[in-house]
């Protein structure tokens, strides 16, 4: 059958199970759109090629299928790299179809010409420049094996323009991938699991510490199991949350830099720290040499790279979360007794609770903003953040019990990752009421989707918690540079009311916390087109309990 | 901190090196030297690092080159019996009254000239990398004009 390289392109996708992509369209990547035009495959345009990328990782997040992208050479390419490295961070995986100037001209400085692998090398999992028209099937298929299999990632795959004009002889790919250097990991070694599981029984103070490697696996359930069959105490990375029902008994809720204190001091106190899919990050352990001090440690972890390299580990597995609990919770028995370690973790529930006073100025509270979401939503919903302040009240004050429902972007920090990513979550699942919690200053990153959400008609619900500041920024300058507040003033802003109007969305402005539940039932209520709700919030509400940078888990400020 | 000699097999792909490279750069790893070429069979080439470290560091190199795609095998041959070495090119001024002193250094080290100039030999010596050190040192008093190293290459001995 004579194909053309990009007729190829488009059938494989569909081989992949690919419904969705999402892209932005240009002179080398002509020839894709023009079979994009009559293919039953969905595309999604966005209004910039960041868009694309965020909205490809926020559909993988919240599927756990790989993420699809599309934008032309040049600085369509380079306008998708916050994005790839987003998703690199974070292990999502994902595949990126860059255009590319003619195989011909490579290397002449040719128009919209960007050395695109070059650019990506050090944020990608694996990337490609596809040299034959011959090469594109089976480059694809590895593109979304590498992407998906052992620890997940973003996949570059740069396609010039001449190998998709091109018409070859098609033939289907092997079935079966066979690359040298990569073999998907299977199996685990069994003594180390019989070592974790006499770790496991002879523990008095045990502490779970689960991670994104968890939501990766697919391990929820085996991950409940473990710990309601040992009654281990479960807390979650950022990254974790919903890897265990934040409304558990058990849930210590978030560890680390902005976690809370009895995560924190569990940590500090536990004999036993058994860390599933999780990469020691330094939000996490704060000053690394003290944490878990008193703690043996099992890690276990797909990447082998991951153990030890922040933390000395007792018992390194390496393996699937899932298999690997499989095979742990096999060998041990339920107990059902609670001990003196949880009366003392109970103890610092009571007293440490999360908590927040009143605003000063008569504002909006923000924690509340979040607490009326999860009363509405009762954690069956999507929860998209952005970077900051917005980031980390959404973590503390929502209980995520599934997951893949809560998506944020960890590892980069990337503001304006929540909106594009919470367009590509409810365009993945429809049925989810699907919230973006942003910061003033993080949501005009990415305000032009709007755009693309009302072309398509998602009804996403973007909160804005309006400080006027760079809240999470203006904090540490409180905190540590003597209160001065150095361009983090961001009091110079739209109407966002008007604004979202102007794109054909609904706009609501709330500034008595009254009205704070009504508004978000009326957001809930729309059906056909996203809603911005502005929220005008305490302006010097800080974050608490925090860490100070260079400080142990457990010396904690705020929060008591 | 002790030098390690990593045996990295790799594809023989355009931009591997590269992928190499930049991942010691990112990471932060020294590299004392690095040579590439050939290997026994043509889809694949050999790199061969010299890379400074604790076990933990070196440790790590090793993980993190294994989950570059294109990498298939890594041995670390400091843990081996290896036969290594390096090539040199030495030019040394060597006027007439030092040229037999020069000669009799060339013979002790089984190296050889491979040039004769008017006031400089060029001078061409294989070894492990001590030889080497100590050939160069033993020349430095004669005045080296310009010095060439290949960087280590290494195999295993035996049927390995
Ligand atoms: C402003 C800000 C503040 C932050 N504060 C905090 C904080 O207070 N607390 C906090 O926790 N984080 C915080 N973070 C996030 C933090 O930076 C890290 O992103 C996060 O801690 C990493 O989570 P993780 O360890 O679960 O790793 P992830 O990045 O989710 O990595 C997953 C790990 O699991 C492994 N894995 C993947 N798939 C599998 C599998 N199938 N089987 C086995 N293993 C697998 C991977 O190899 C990797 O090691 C903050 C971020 C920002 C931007
Ligand atoms: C793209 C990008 N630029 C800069 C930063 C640094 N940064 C981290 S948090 C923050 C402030 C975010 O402000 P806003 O979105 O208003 O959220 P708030 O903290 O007020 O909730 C900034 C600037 C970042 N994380 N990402």
């Amino acid at each position: 059958m004579k194909l053309k390289g990009a007729e190829i392109l488009i059938r494989c996708l569909k081989g992949e199970g690919v419904d969705t992509v999402f892209g932005y369209p240009g002179g080398a990547v002509l020839p894709i759109y023009d079979v994009l035009y009559d293919s039953d495959l969905r595309h999604i345009l966005t209004r910039h090629e960041q868009g694309a990328a965020h909205a490809a990782d926020g559909y993988a997040r919240a599927t756990g299928k790989v993420g699809v992208c599309i934008a032309t050479s040049g600085p369509g390419a380079t306008n998708l790299v916050t994005g790839i490295a987003t998703a690199y961070m974070d292990s999502i995986p994902m595949v990126c179809f860059t255009g590319q100037v003619g195989t011909a001209v490579i290397g002449r400085d040719a128009f919209q010409e960007a050395d695109i692998t070059g650019i990506t090398l050090p944020i990608t999992k694996h990337n490609y420049l596809v040299e034959k028209t011959e090469d594109v099937a089976r480059i694809v298929k590895e593109a979304f094996y590498i992407a998906r299999s052992n620890r997940p990632g973003p996949v570059v795959v740069d396609l010039p323009k001449d190998v998709m004009e091109r018409e070859i002889d098609y033939q289907a790919p092997e079935e079966e991938i066979s690359i040298r250097g990569y073999r998907v990991m299977k199996g685990y070694n069994s003594g180390q699991v019989i070592a974790a599981v006499e770790s496991i029984l002879k523990a008095e103070r045990p502490v779970i510490y689960a991670g994104g490697g968890v939501i990766a696996s697919e391990a929820a359930e085996e991950l409940r199991e473990l710990a309601e069959k040992r009654k281990i105490p479960v807390t979650t990375t950022l990254m974790g949350m919903g890897a265990f029902p934040g409304n558990n008994y058990l849930s210590l809720g978030m560890l680390g830099m902005h976690g809370t204190r009895y995560a924190n001091y569990a940590i500090g106190e536990s004999d036993l720290l058994i860390a599933i899919g999780v990469r020691f990050d330094d939000r996490v352990t704060a000053k690394v040499d003290t944490f878990a001090p008193h703690a043996r440690v099992i890690h276990i972890d797909i990447d082998a790279a991951e153990i030890g390299k922040n933390v000395e580990v007792d018992v390194p597995i390496v393996g699937q979360v899932k298999e690997v609990l499989q095979a742990i919770n096999k060998r041990l028995d339920s107990v059902d007794k609670f001990t003196d370690w949880h009366k003392t973790i109970d103890r610092w529930k009571e007293e440490f609770p999360l908590r927040y006073g009143n605003s000063a100025e008569g504002r909006i509270m923000p924690q509340n903003v979040i607490e009326k979401i999860y009363s509405l939503t009762q954690g069956d919903a999507i929860i998209c953040t952005e970077v900051g302040q917005n980031q980390m009240w959404a973590a503390q004050y929502y209980q995520y019990k599934h997951p893949r429902s809560f998506l944020s972007s960890g590892g980069l920090g990337t503001m304006g990752y929540g909106f594009p990513a919470a367009i590509g979550a409810k365009i993945a699942r429809p049925e989810l009421p699907v919230i973006d919690i942003a910061g003033d200053g993080s949501i005009q990153m990415n305000i032009q989707e709007l755009g693309t959400a009302v072309q398509y008609k998602l009804p996403v619900i973007i909160c804005i918690l309006n400080n006027e500041y760079l809240g999470m920024v203006r904090q540490w300058q409180g905190l540590f540079y003597g209160g001065r507040y150095s361009f983090t003033d961001m009091s110079h802003q739209p109407d966002f009311v008007k604004l979202a109007e102007a794109y054909g969305a609904i706009g609501i402005r709330v500034k008595n916390e009254d009205d704070v539940e009504g508004a978000l039932q009326q957001a809930l209520q729309v059906n056909d087109r996203p809603v911005v709700i502005d929220f005008w919030v305490d302006r010097e509400a800080d974050v608490y309990p925090m860490v100070p940078p260079g400080s142990s888990l457990f010396n904690m400020l705020g929060g008591d | 901190m002790r030098k390690h000699t990593l045996s990295v097999t790799v594809e023989n792909k355009p931009g591997v090196l590269t992928r190499v490279t930049t991942l010691f750069r990112r990471r932060g790893y020294n590299i004392d030297s690095l040579t590439v070429g050939a290997s026994e069979n043509p889809s694949i080439s050999r790199i061969t690092i010299v890379v400074e470290g604790d076990e933990r560091v070196i440790e790590q190199v090793i993980k993190q080159l294994y989950k570059l795609v294109d990498v298939i095998k890594i041995i670390d041959l400091t843990a081996e019996r290896a036969v290594e070495r390096e090539l040199v090119l030495i030019k040394v001024k060597a006027d007439n009254n030092v040229r037999a002193e020069i000669v009799q250094i060339v013979d002790i080290f089984r190296a050889r000239i491979v040039d004769i100039g008017r006031e400089t030999l060029i001078i061409e010596c294989t070894g492990d990398t001590g030889k080497i050190d100590a050939i160069e040192e033993s020349l430095k008093p004669f005045g080296i004009v310009e010095l060439v190293r290949t960087g280590k290459i290494a195999i295993i001995r035996g049927s390995k």
